[in-house]
């Protein structure tokens, strides 16, 4: 994968994904703020997420085997998969066993992080999005830009020119409801056709073996009820350990996500039914890099997210690069501390450091998620990893300059004699990365410390 | 009072001024001010860059220097946010904090006739948490009016070495930044961080722009 400057800088040169983001965030952030302000007990919730998913973690082992044994009683399946490659097989085989040529899929993260629609395209079986936007993303072999809405970086001009090439020719109309109207035409048949349909899930109850999916627009409930076969794929980390627990959650979701009070379709349910939706339920339990988050005492809370993307809204620098920058299915400050455990931080080296410590991530998170920490933590590692020898060398000639006040006068001497007193247009890399956009003040003729003894 | 001083390395070389006013307003309230001579850098770019051995070595420099001290006061919430959380000092305070929250005052005395916006740097903002009392300060100086910044919370790029490592992106951040300073009306940008003004100056100064990035010490100090 490209590092991350150098793909931000392509992205920043797009002035329509600029202005489009910048609508886009600025209206959920708005939105958000309000919903949460409403909530006397935020605080409390936030600490509450946070505690539950602690829980989960420390004691994940024993949630895991709790919720498969509930998930067998129900009279579903449970499949355990170390990584992409096993858990894609897993579908690619439950799909071929049923001779299903296509099977529709619910909006998952999962799943993308995972590549199942390539897998499956290799086997020969076609993967329908039924997610509006991830519709529109596959249509024009695009991919997502933010968790939660991934065609973000499209307006709605975009949309209805893919929608004319792809599966409404002759659409003109560029209004929300007509585009709406056209995905649905399309979707209705795809709905009915398959024999498979695959989802994530955002919850998985240990003490009930239940699966939870939050979406918008009733599409992923079609593909959990219609197909009489149905797999989901869960990262092992999505674990709540009680029924319960989701009062917590179906409140801090929704609001942090799309600012709305109450998820408009939650869809849960509990193994196999007689005569009532799927009748065959696989549940595939996956790994993926996510042991590894867990052994680092500090990365590991990375694993409490719940893929609300409040923290992609309100950070400045997803803002303006788009998720695409990232170059992972996880983009904006979570996916710059989520990529890094899950790939290695030889593969994403430079995410980490794709942030200011600005801090908003922070402030919204609902399940409180120390983002700067995390990616102060991965920013050591990184450096131990990757860094060059002569960054080594100069931030080592730094700290053995700051370990002594008479070398660091004469540093800064040496510093006001080669700059003159006029702002400094020009500087030789690489600080000619800050004089290429700003000038810089330069050193003053006179330290502080001058001043003060001279006093 | 006895106060004493940590100018921080950037106020020190590039923002001298800062602390020289930070050490009039102090002074003009009737308290003392001592200077440290060994003092220099507090670690913070070391640990933001991913030095952390480096840092821990600088911040446990910085705690021997300055523990002894019932209050310490440094021109940078950056800097103060550093040396609470990786150092665990509480005897250290950014300015305004410093005037507001532990000395109970508003009004300093000053005079600056301007039109100024406010930047609330985000380390201001989410570690060191010094509220409004910026603001409350810059209400009580006279001659003084406040305008309102569009998207003021929001990071005006600089975050360290990220200014460097991630120039392009930093850069759009502080267009933005800049953009909205202009359309404010401000004379005059202030806030409570150098590093931050380094940014935001070095914008201004690049579109030769006619607004100034000033301290808030230097407005304080004004008379």
């Amino acid at each position: 994968m490209s590092s991350f400057p150098e793909a931000a800088r392509a992205e920043l040169a797009n002035k329509q994904l600029r202005t489009n983001l910048r609508h886009a965030t600025e209206t959920i952030r708005a939105k958000r703020m309000r919903v949460v302000s409403e909530l006397p007990d935020w605080e409390e919730l936030r600490e509450a997420g946070k505690r539950i998913k602690q829980d989960v973690l420390a004691n994940l082992d024993r949630y895991l085997v709790e919720f498969e044994g509930a998930v067998q009683a129900r009279g579903g399946r449970v499949h355990w998969a170390r990584d992409a490659a096993e858990a894609n097989e897993l579908v690619v085989d439950i799909a071929r066993r049923h001779d299903a040529r296509q099977i529709v899929k619910v909006k998952s993260l999962t799943t993308d992080e995972i590549r199942l629609n390539e897998a499956l395209a290799d086997a020969g079986i076609g993967a329908i999005e039924t997610d509006l936007a991830e519709l529109i993303l596959q249509l024009d072999g695009d991919w997502s830009s933010h968790i939660l809405v991934p065609a973000i970086h499209r307006n709605r001009n975009e949309i209805r020119d893919i929608f004319a090439r792809t599966i409404a020719p002759g659409i003109e109309s560029s209004e929300p409801a007509d585009l709406a109207e056209a995905s649905r035409l399309y979707l209705r048949e795809r709905f009915l056709e398959a024999k498979v349909g695959v989802s994530g899930a955002n919850f998985g109850i240990a003490e009930t073996g239940t699966l939870v999916v939050v979406e918008s627009e009733g599409n992923g409930r079609m593909c959990t009820t219609l197909p009489p076969v149905l797999v989901t794929i869960l990262g092992i980390e999505k674990l709540l350990p009680r029924f319960a627990d989701l009062e917590v959650f179906l409140q801090l979701l929704p609001r942090s996500s799309t600012g709305e009070r109450m998820n408009p379709y939650t869809s849960l349910w509990t193994g196999v039914t007689p005569r009532d939706g799927p009748q065959e339920l696989h549940v595939v339990l996956l790994d993926n890099g996510r042991t590894n988050a867990l052994a680092d005492e500090v990365g590991r809370d990375a694993l409490h997210c719940i893929r609300c993307s409040a923290c992609l809204n309100v950070c400045p620098v997803y803002s303006r690069t788009g998720g695409h920058a990232y170059g992972s299915v996880y983009p904006g400050p979570i996916g710059a501390i989520v990529t890094p455990q899950l790939q290695g931080i030889e593969q994403a080296g430079s995410l980490p450091f794709a942030s200011s410590l600005c801090g908003a991530c922070y402030e919204v998170c609902p399940v409180k998620i120390d983002i700067p920490r995390i990616l102060l933590h991965l920013r050591e590692k990184a450096v131990d990893a990757n860094a060059s020898r002569g960054e080594r060398t100069v931030m080592r000639l730094a700290a053995w300059t700051f370990s002594g006040a008479r070398r660091f006068a004469l540093a800064e001497r040496l510093g006001a004699a080669v700059s003159g007193n006029r702002p400094i247009h020009r500087l030789p890399p690489p600080l000619s990365a800050w004089t290429r956009t700003r000038d810089l003040k330069p050193p003053a003729r006179e330290t502080f410390r001058s001043w003060w003894r001279r006093r | 009072m006895r106060i004493a001083l940590f100018v921080t390395c950037v106020g020190d070389t590039l923002f001298p001024e800062a602390g020289r006013a930070t050490v009039d307003v102090l002074e003009r309230l009737g308290h003392e001010v001592v200077f440290p001579a060994e003092q220099t850098c507090c670690g913070q770019m070391h640990l933001n860059s991913g030095y952390r051995r480096e840092a821990e070595r600088l911040g446990a420099r910085f705690r021997t220097l300055f523990e002894e001290y019932e209050l310490v006061v440094a021109p940078s919430s950056s800097c103060v946010g550093h040396v609470r959380e990786l150092v665990g000092m509480a005897n250290v305070f950014e300015l305004s904090e410093l005037l507001v929250v532990k000395l109970g005052v508003e009004d300093v005395g000053a005079t600056f006739p301007a039109r100024v916006a406010y930047h609330p740097t985000c380390h201001s903002l989410r570690v060191t948490r010094v509220g409004n009392a910026p603001r409350r300060l810059l209400g009580k100086v006279r001659g003084l009016e406040l305008v309102e910044l569009e998207h003021a919370d929001e990071c005006c790029g600089f975050g360290g070495t990220f200014a460097i490592k991630n120039a392009e992106t930093s850069s759009a951040m502080l267009a933005d930044k800049c953009d909205a300073l202009e359309a404010s009306g401000a004379d005059v940008c202030t806030a409570v961080d150098g590093s931050c003004l380094l940014q935001i100056g070095g914008g201004l100064s690049r579109r030769a722009s006619n607004m100034r990035a000033l301290h808030l010490a230097e407005i304080l100090a004004s008379r």
